[in-house]
């Protein structure tokens, strides 16, 4: 009587056990790619294309697994162990601190074409419809009733975006220099009442909670939100931003560990394929195929774009300056200190 | 209950014949009233209205996409990974909390008290902390990486990862139960046994257990109600790989995250339910146990 119950629960643990294994010696080869937010419904796209195109060319099954989150934390869950067979993060630093471990090369960026990014994006404003505001460019974010939503820089790639864009903008101003940009940055962090950890929190706490009058975004985030509000909010772009380079490559000691190399690197130059490059713009990703960015050039906003490397001399100098800590991030943010 | 409400009713029938050193023992029934009311509005407030919201959102879009929501092959994957993983931690900690229970309810023994605050510790220990326990120990630079790795033995970011920080942080929660039980039923009905010639297991299985059994049934519910529930542990060690590494309450926050509203309320409906059955099994282990 007392004995059948654990019997029945010893049971019970095999079978579920039993049905959780997956077949191991098939042919079918399976990928991880290890992802930052804004990207899920892009690769959940690009994934099954792949699928496709990968079938067609070698007659080999593949599936690829999915992991998203901040681009750090993920950084990080891939030091620390996570397999993933390919990384596509938001910026190269963190792909850097991948490197630095030996997980990848060294020269990693160099691997692909446009500094291994198969894809851009720019720092743009989400407004409430109608603009009730009047925000047009950086500048009027300092209004007196304005408050700003935007992730924080110390855990989100996107915050860096949009901190570094800020920087930039002010500096491209006429009689602009770094005390000027760093004073403008300062009042502009003093305006924001919630910094989330994640693109996607902050898109969630402006979007979905309502809090804020503007949020710095993704230009690809920020479409998605107008899809998924039925136009509740409305994009505006302002005069100057940043080229966001998010970058990818393969992890070398996973992929020659698992023998996913070939198809994981198929993986990647499938990116910047047409078929890839038009699903980029599918998820409002710039293109970097010239024939596939003249056909929807009108699809997005000019905007005159400068680069990290242009003005900051790279992610290395600008992680060290601006976000390292007691880096200028840590001296100029104040928490709470700002809107009351 | 019933003892209260009853002085209450005569009060209020016939208060002349009522002696007055009755009636003090009740108060006004204004402040019956208005301290009922604010319990049950607390209730409502708290948790009535947010279980409902739940529901309600869940099958926001009607019953055919909360059907479509809840036999989504990650769902799935995430529903199964959730069983699997209380399957395995359940038992672990039931063997270990009746272990460690029948050793310090039974015995007097020098660190006894060293024992007992150690089971408390995963009450203590933020759950992420314990998470990331598991990733400095086996992470791939941890204590046991570098062997791990030589080995091919995966434990971060896969299956023995999550069960291992689940079996942690909900292992105090049966020995927890167990421990008053055995030490009030103290130890003098199994050394009868014993002299009346009965084996160590069957002494246990005929004595020690039938006198525990609704505590141990009561630990294992709340054991079980952790397990299916954890988030920052598994989080931490999970890599939310999808259809792979996601237990349900990492799939709801990533749907969430996914604009997938519908689909989030859905499948925390699933938890919903499954901590109502709990809350339900809960209380009849808990009548039985205090009979």
């Amino acid at each position: 009587m007392n004995t059948r119950p654990v019997a029945l629960l010893l049971l019970m643990v095999g079978a579920l056990a039993g049905c959780g294994g997956a077949p191991e010696d098939g042919r079918p080869a399976e990928l991880l790619n290890v992802s930052y937010d804004p990207t899920r419904e892009f690769y959940q796209e690009f994934n099954a294309a792949f699928a496709t195109f990968w079938r067609e060319k070698s007659g080999q099954e593949v599936s690829t697994r999915q992991s998203h989150g901040g681009a750090g934390a993920q950084a990080r869950a891939v030091i620390d162990g996570l397999e993933g067979d390919v990384v596509t993060l938001a910026l190269a630093y963190d792909i850097d601190a991948i490197a630095s471990t030996g997980l990848i090369d060294a020269g990693w960026q160099k691997r692909l074409p446009h500094n291994s990014a198969p894809y851009t994006s720019t720092i743009v404003f989400l407004v409430r419809k109608g603009n009730p505001k009047g925000i047009k460019d950086w500048g009027d974010l300092l209004k007196a009733d304005v408050a700003v939503i935007t992730p924080n820089p110390k855990t989100s790639g996107g915050a860096r975006w949009n901190y570094l864009a800020a920087w930039g903008y002010a500096l491209h101003q006429p009689n602009g220099n770094e005390p000027r940009a760093r004073e403008f940055v300062t009042k502009l962090l003093a305006k924001v009442p919630v910094l989330d950890s994640g693109a996607r929190g902050s898109t969630n706490t402006f979007v979905q909670r309502g809090i804020g009058d503007v949020l710095l975004a993704w230009e690809n985030e920020a479409y998605l939100a107008i899809d998924e509000t039925n136009d509740a909010v409305e994009i505006v772009v302002p005069s100057v931003s940043i080229l966001a380079e998010p970058p990818v490559t393969v992890v070398d000691e996973v992929v020659d560990k698992k023998g996913t190399r070939a198809v994981a690197e198929a993986y990647l130059q499938y990116l910047y394929s047409p078929e890839g490059q038009e699903l980029v713009v599918k998820h409002h990703y710039r293109p970097r195929n010239a024939q596939v960015a003249a056909k929807y050039a009108s699809s997005f906003a000019d905007v005159e774009l400068f680069t990290i490397d242009g003005v900051f001399g790279g992610w290395q100098t600008a992680q060290k300056t601006h976000f390292a800590d007691g880096g200028i991030f840590d001296q100029i943010y104040k928490p709470t200190s700002g809107t009351r | 209950m019933t003892t209260t409400a009853a002085p209450g009713v005569s009060a209020t029938r016939g208060h002349v014949i009522i002696p007055s050193k009755v009636r003090r023992l009740t108060e006004p029934s204004i402040v019956r009233f208005v301290l009922t009311g604010m319990a049950l509005a607390f209730l409502m407030l708290f948790l009535a209205v947010p279980l409902t919201a739940v529901f309600v959102e869940a099958l926001s879009r009607g019953l055919a996409a909360y059907v479509a929501a809840m036999a989504e092959p990650f769902t799935i994957a995430a529903l199964r990974l959730t069983l699997i993983t209380t399957a395995i931690a359940v038992p672990a900690n039931l063997v270990f909390g009746l272990c460690a229970a029948w050793v310090i309810g039974k015995f007097q023994f020098r660190g006894r008290h060293v024992l007992t605050t150690l089971i408390d510790l995963p009450f203590a220990v933020s759950p992420v902390i314990a998470g990331l326990v598991f990733v400095l120990l086996f992470g791939r630079q941890g204590f046991f990486g570098p062997w791990l790795a030589e080995h091919g033995v995966r434990i971060i970011f896969a299956v023995p990862g999550i069960v291992l920080a689940t079996v942690f942080v909900s292992l105090p929660f049966i020995a927890r139960e167990v421990i008053p039980v055995m030490e009030a039923s103290g130890a003098q009905e199994e050394e009868a046994a014993r002299v009346l010639g009965a084996g160590g297991l069957q002494t246990f299985f005929r004595v020690t257990l039938p006198n525990i059994k609704w505590g141990v049934l009561y630990g294992v519910i709340l054991c079980s109600a952790r397990a299916i529930g954890e988030f920052g542990a598994v989080s931490v060690v999970s890599g939310h790989i999808r259809g792979l590494t996601n237990t349900l309450p990492l799939h709801v926050e990533i749907l969430y995250n996914e604009y997938q509203f519908q689909a989030a309320f859905a499948v925390a409906s699933i938890l919903t339910c499954l901590a109502l059955v709990t809350l339900v099994a809960k209380t009849i282990a808990e009548r039985r146990l205090h009979t």
